[in-house]
């Protein structure tokens, strides 16, 4: 983690930021689309230290965040099924649907484990023949290949006691969509490290071009944050709109083709729903045909019917950038990271989350 | 004394109450436990009368660490270890500990024995005897291997006053070494994450540390607390609250070992809300601070001691820190377990 601690050196996010004060002579509003970006921005104070007319507001990326509710509340009732064991993130473990969450269900008496990679669920399914090992696959570009290499390997291998629910999404998409937006103010867009490490920085070219619209992709730590701010600041006072490329220790123009082939082997796009942000068409993963064996709707026999939102929830607004959390009637009154209603609640990732822990709105 | 067999499990005739019992404890618990009070196998302990104006402290506590063995420690040496602290972290001397035991059915005997080998070894070390103790065993599926409660009592002299209301605005926060080891060894172990360096837990009583503080300078010594579930952030949350002051943590002087830190980007987890077993937060009259510094870092437990912020004067409850880069940040108590994150 030497490289890790070089970017958090504060000789050099104090020469960055000193620039950032040299360069932002008007308002400026940048969207940091994922979550890790957010939480990194908060927990390193950095809203505190750039100048007060650079607004930075937080965008769809957070995967928790945008799993619509009926998804959650397929995943519950798989759990509730006899015989089934359920192995997921731990970010999803307590994500409320309509009907509760995978955290009420343990405590009825369902088996849900938490792993850390998806090949830790089929290493479960090995371990545990009599039962059906349920992983709900939610995720971007970043998580996407690992839940395609396990297909695969659970296809080699021939275990049948395994499937997982679809709901992988892609990250350009989103973006489009809501670019195409005209209440939509942005100046310029931070664009995610880890996925952009997958499909690689030239992705976000014809979103650059389209709407001429100033992108940089930049790693989590402060500086790698403060030279994309940096970027984008310059690029929208000159009037560009480029990708720059702010993380080249990480990410290629290309992106990483290996771990795209294997998505595309298993998974084929479809249109899909994102919470907050309504059907995006191409925007999802579906699970191809030959490997329909593994699809947890047809194998659980699962109902996904169409939830509305919370009452009140302003999630959808605040994935789509027009409201902060303290704009939101429930935020900090009945959703609390305890007793989360909106999706941006639960996540340690999610934008409301991040203002709860870090920022002293209450 | 039989010799204990590899093989051998607890069954429900070993907390029957029986022979199977007696023999476990004449053949375990007293080969590795033994001392005056505990020998003669009474319903319970009979301490001295303790000296005029002293009191006497309390406390308890239950462990269900799941593994339970694990880098750096098992539940046994969390058992002793922790009930300790807490009896510390008012400025009590441990005076005894009780040992209950609740036995899975099918538990391995020899497993059972390194347990409490190392409860033996711990209170060794600590000065501080298990004086009465329980067995229970249930059956299969009932408890999940093994659970184990400590009771410890202690004695606080008349003069000493600790205790997480008194920080003041002024005070200096110290830390008596490095964050988070605990909690990410577990966490790592239990998702059997392979981690390049050595994470071990940091299991280690703490009244020896304590009674130097006291020795050096008790009257500057206003809060002890222990960081254990919840982390130094919460733990600091809480005293801020019931102090009714503010606190201001500088993140470049807390001491956090490189592989912890690494282990908890891996994951997700911030050390700030990961759990320890062997470190304290002690806040002290600035004026004390230099000197109750040198006194812990001279201390086995303290060496890697630092001073970590402030109490401030500000709304009761609240926690801030300084990040390294400069900027601000607040700190909320920890709302739930720690979830690691997905990407």
């Amino acid at each position: 983690m030497k490289c890790a601690r070089e970017f958090r050196d504060r000789a050099i996010t104090d020469a960055l930021l000193e620039e950032l004060f040299m360069i932002v002579d008007r308002p400026l509003r940048i969207m940091e689309v994922c979550g890790t970006h957010t939480v990194s921005i908060f927990r390193h104070g950095l809203r505190s230290l750039v100048p007060k007319q650079l607004e930075l507001i937080s965008g769809p990326g957070c995967p928790v965040c945008v799993t619509p509710a009926g998804h959650v509340d397929a995943f519950v009732q798989a759990a509730r099924k006899k015989d089934v064991l359920v192995a997921t993130f731990g970010d999803l473990i307590r994500v409320p649907g309509s009907d509760g969450s995978l955290a009420e269900a343990r405590s009825e008496g369902a088996t849900v484990e938490v792993v850390y990679s998806p090949m830790d669920a089929l290493t479960l399914a090995r371990k545990y023949p009599d039962k059906i090992v349920f992983f709900p696959a939610v995720g971007f570009e970043t998580t996407a290949p690992t839940i395609a290499a396990t297909i695969l390997e659970a296809r080699r291998l021939g275990i049948e006691n395994f499937c997982i629910f679809a709901g992988c999404k892609v990250m350009p998409p989103p973006l489009v969509a809501l670019m195409s937006d005209p209440q939509l103010n942005v100046d310029g867009l931070l664009c995610p490290g880890h996925v952009s490490a997958i499909i690689g920085a030239d992705a976000y070219r014809p979103l650059a071009e389209k709407y001429h619209l100033s992108c940089a992709v930049a790693g989590f730590e402060p500086a790698d944050i403060a030279a994309g701010l940096v970027s984008l600041s310059r690029q929208v006072l000159e009037g560009r709109a480029k990708v720059e490329n702010c993380y080249t220790r990480v990410v290629t123009a290309a992106g990483n083709s290996r771990a795209r082939e294997l998505m595309e082997t298993v998974f084929v796009r479809e249109d899909t729903l994102w919470r907050g942000l309504g059907l995006i068409s191409g925007s999802g993963l579906g699970l191809r045909k030959e490997f329909e064996q593994f699809d947890a709707v047809n194998k659980l026999q699962l109902d996904l019917k169409p939830v509305p939102e919370p009452k009140g929830c302003k999630c959808g607004e605040i994935l789509q950038g027009h409201l902060l959390p303290p704009d939101c009637p429930l935020y900090g009154r009945t959703c609390t990271p305890m007793q989360p209603i909106g999706p941006c609640m639960v996540s340690s990732e999610g934008t409301c989350a991040a203002y709860y822990r870090f920022s002293g709105h209450k | 004394m039989t010799q204990i067999k590899k093989a051998e499990k607890i069954t429900l005739d070993h907390g029957s109450g029986g022979l199977a019992s007696q023999n476990l404890i004449s053949d375990l618990f007293l080969k590795y436990l033994d001392n005056p009070l505990l020998h003669d196998l009474e319903d319970c302990a009979i301490l001295p009368a303790q000296k005029q104006k002293s009191r006497l402290a309390m406390s308890t506590d239950s462990y269900v660490v799941d593994p339970i063995i694990f880098p750096g420690g098992n539940i046994g040496e969390l058992a002793v270890n922790g009930t300790i602290n807490d009896l510390a972290m008012r400025g009590a001397v441990p005076l005894g500990l009780s040992l209950g035991l609740i036995i899975e059915e099918g538990f391995e005997l020899a497993k059972l024995e390194i347990i409490i080998a190392s409860i033996a070894d711990c209170c060794t070390k600590a000065g501080v005897d298990i004086i009465t103790g329980d067995t229970k065993v249930v059956p299969r599926g009932k408890a999940d291997k093994l659970f184990i409660n400590t009771t410890g009592i202690g004695r606080v002299d008349e003069h000493i006053n600790i205790s997480g209301k008194n920080a003041r605005p002024g005070d200096a926060i110290i830390l008596s070494g490095t964050l988070a080891d605990h909690g990410i060894t577990i966490m790592t172990n239990r998702a059997g994450l392979q981690v390049s360096g050595d994470l071990h837990s940091d299991t280690m009583a703490l009244h020896h540390l304590v009674q130097a503080l006291l020795a050096e300078n008790s009257a500057a010594v206003h809060v002890l607390r222990d960081p254990t579930r919840g982390g130094l952030a919460t733990t600091l949350c809480e005293i801020a609250q019931a102090s009714g002051i503010s606190i201001n943590l500088s993140e470049p002087d807390i001491p956090v070992r490189p592989v912890v830190g690494a282990a908890c980007e891996l994951i997700g987890l911030d050390p700030l809300y990961l759990a320890n077993e062997g470190k304290c937060i002690l806040i002290c009259d600035e004026n004390a601070a230099t000197d109750l510094l040198a006194c812990m870092r001279s201390t086995e437990a303290g060496k890697q001691a630092a001073c970590i912020g402030r109490v401030v004067d500000g709304p009761a409850g609240r926690v801030s820190l300084t990040t390294s880069i400069g900027g601000t940040r607040l700190i909320e108590p920890l709302s739930g377990e720690p979830l690691p994150r997905i990407c």
